[in-house]
């Protein structure tokens, strides 16, 4: 669903929020990963 | 005699020679049509959609599959991982050659290319402030390097020890020089589209397309290693070393494990320019789908069954998964520069390839093939010349 911006602000504090949500979701992922990938290591 | 005659016959006329040759005829006819007819007998190249598959396949797909040679010097000679040394020669083989056919490409697509070949853009007509100039000189200097590189080859497979001998001391600036070329005009390709924000589609245009075009270079350049590496122990098994033959199996390891790692790391920046552009609705259109295509068929899969198949120790996986990576990156690079590019246009305008542009892309490929498997059979590339045992 498009979400109709007004103004920079807007559309920056929407896209920044957002991107930062995903970022943190990127850092367990990322530390999840790496678990899963070393898992048989010596 | 005429027994000695059949049986060199025999040896001539094998599929990949006749092919081969079938496919070098038509590409020099090719060649005569496009340098005494033009460009417009052979393409379907127009003022709208000036850069077509020379360009999108050969330039852009060439640099990014030969990305190898950077990859691996370095892990080699600048972070140390000796453990990959054998693996040098032939990626720096490939990506000399690669970038060889690259420039090659290049004469054949532009339109005055004596020009190009006497270095007009660079000694006359500098264009100091285009993305195309930093590129060119990148691509010219960075071939040079590769050059000064591949030379120990041929230089020892001729016996000329004291040259060689100097080339080999230059190794480590030749790689340093060979890293900070490669970072420049890996990127600078994709930014070359940052001036075409209402051409290309949203969802492969971003502010950020020069990150994605480097970092998917590298997984191009692992890859690429661990895919031509494949391919050479079915044609060249005979001409490797025991070093070699050792040392391959970790390295299709260690490369996987890192391949998978940058897979994952294209793919959240990837869903991060996503989120920064606000591009989220579109992935529900048809360019959205494929878009997706791309991006969960060959960057996530890949990213999981390379990891798979580094935790599991599967070499199997892994040169498979390799394959298909590469073929994400051909795509990828397709994408960019013709599929999604100018793609408000109507079907009827778009650009599509002219069966001479495909016929002499093929040629390109066949020729590299040809001069790669010449050296491999050659010169010592998936060995060491007994002359120069450990010397290295």
């Amino acid at each position: 669903m498009e979400h109709t911006f007004y103004t920079l602000q807007e559309f920056m504090l929407h896209t920044e929020s957002v991107t930062y949500i995903i970022l943190a979701i990127i850092l367990l992922g990322v530390l999840g990963f790496w678990l899963f990938l070393t898992e048989y290591d010596d | 005699m005429s027994e000695q005659l059949i049986s060199e016959n025999k040896t001539l006329f094998t599929p990949f020679n006749v092919i081969a040759g079938i496919i070098v005829i038509i590409g020099l006819v090719i060649t005569f049509l496009r340098f005494t007819k033009g460009l417009g007998t052979v393409t379907n190249l127009s003022d709208t959609s000036p850069w077509g598959i020379w360009i999108g396949f050969d330039l852009m797909c060439g640099v990014a599959l030969a990305a190898g040679g950077y990859t691996v010097s370095s892990a080699c000679y600048v972070f140390g991982m000796k453990k990959y040394h054998a693996a040098v020669r032939p990626a720096i083989l490939t990506a000399f050659l690669g970038y060889a056919t690259v420039l090659v490409s290049l004469v054949y697509d532009v339109g005055r290319p004596v020009r190009l070949a006497m270095a007009y853009p660079f000694v006359v007509q500098q264009g100091t402030t285009s993305l195309l100039f930093e590129v060119g000189l990148c691509v010219m200097i960075y071939l040079s390097v590769l050059f000064l590189e591949f030379t120990p080859i041929p230089l020892e497979w001729l016996g000329l020890k004291k040259i060689r001998n100097i080339m080999i001391k230059l190794t480590m600036v030749l790689t340093i020089f060979g890293v900070v070329l490669s970072t420049l005009h890996q990127s600078s390709l994709g930014a070359l589209f940052l001036i075409a924000p209402s051409k290309l589609h949203p969802l492969w245009y971003s502010p950020y397309i020069a990150v994605y075009f480097f970092v998917s270079s590298i997984i191009a350049g692992l890859s690429m290693v661990i895919f031509e590496g494949t391919l050479s122990h079915k044609a060249f098994h005979g001409k490797m070393d025991k070093t070699y033959l050792e040392e391959h199996d970790p390295l299709v390891l260690q490369f996987g494990k890192a391949a998978s790692l940058v897979l994952a790391g294209y793919f959240s920046i990837k869903i991060i320019g996503i989120a920064a552009d606000n591009n989220w609705h579109l992935l529900v259109t048809p360019y959205g789908l494929w878009f997706l295509v791309e991006l969960l068929g060959f960057v996530a899969l890949p990213c999981f069954l390379y990891a798979i198949g580094a935790r599991d120790k599967n070499l199997k996986l892994i040169r498979f998964t390799a394959g298909w990576t590469v073929f994400g990156i051909v795509l990828n690079r397709l994408n960019v520069s013709l599929i999604a590019f100018n793609w408000q246009k109507p079907l009827s305008e778009r650009y599509i390839p002219s069966l001479m542009e495909i016929g002499l892309s093929v040629f390109m490929v066949t020729a590299l093939i040809i001069a790669f498997k010449f050296i491999a059979t050659n010169m010592p590339v998936f060995h060491e010349h007994p002359d120069y045992k450990e010397t290295h």
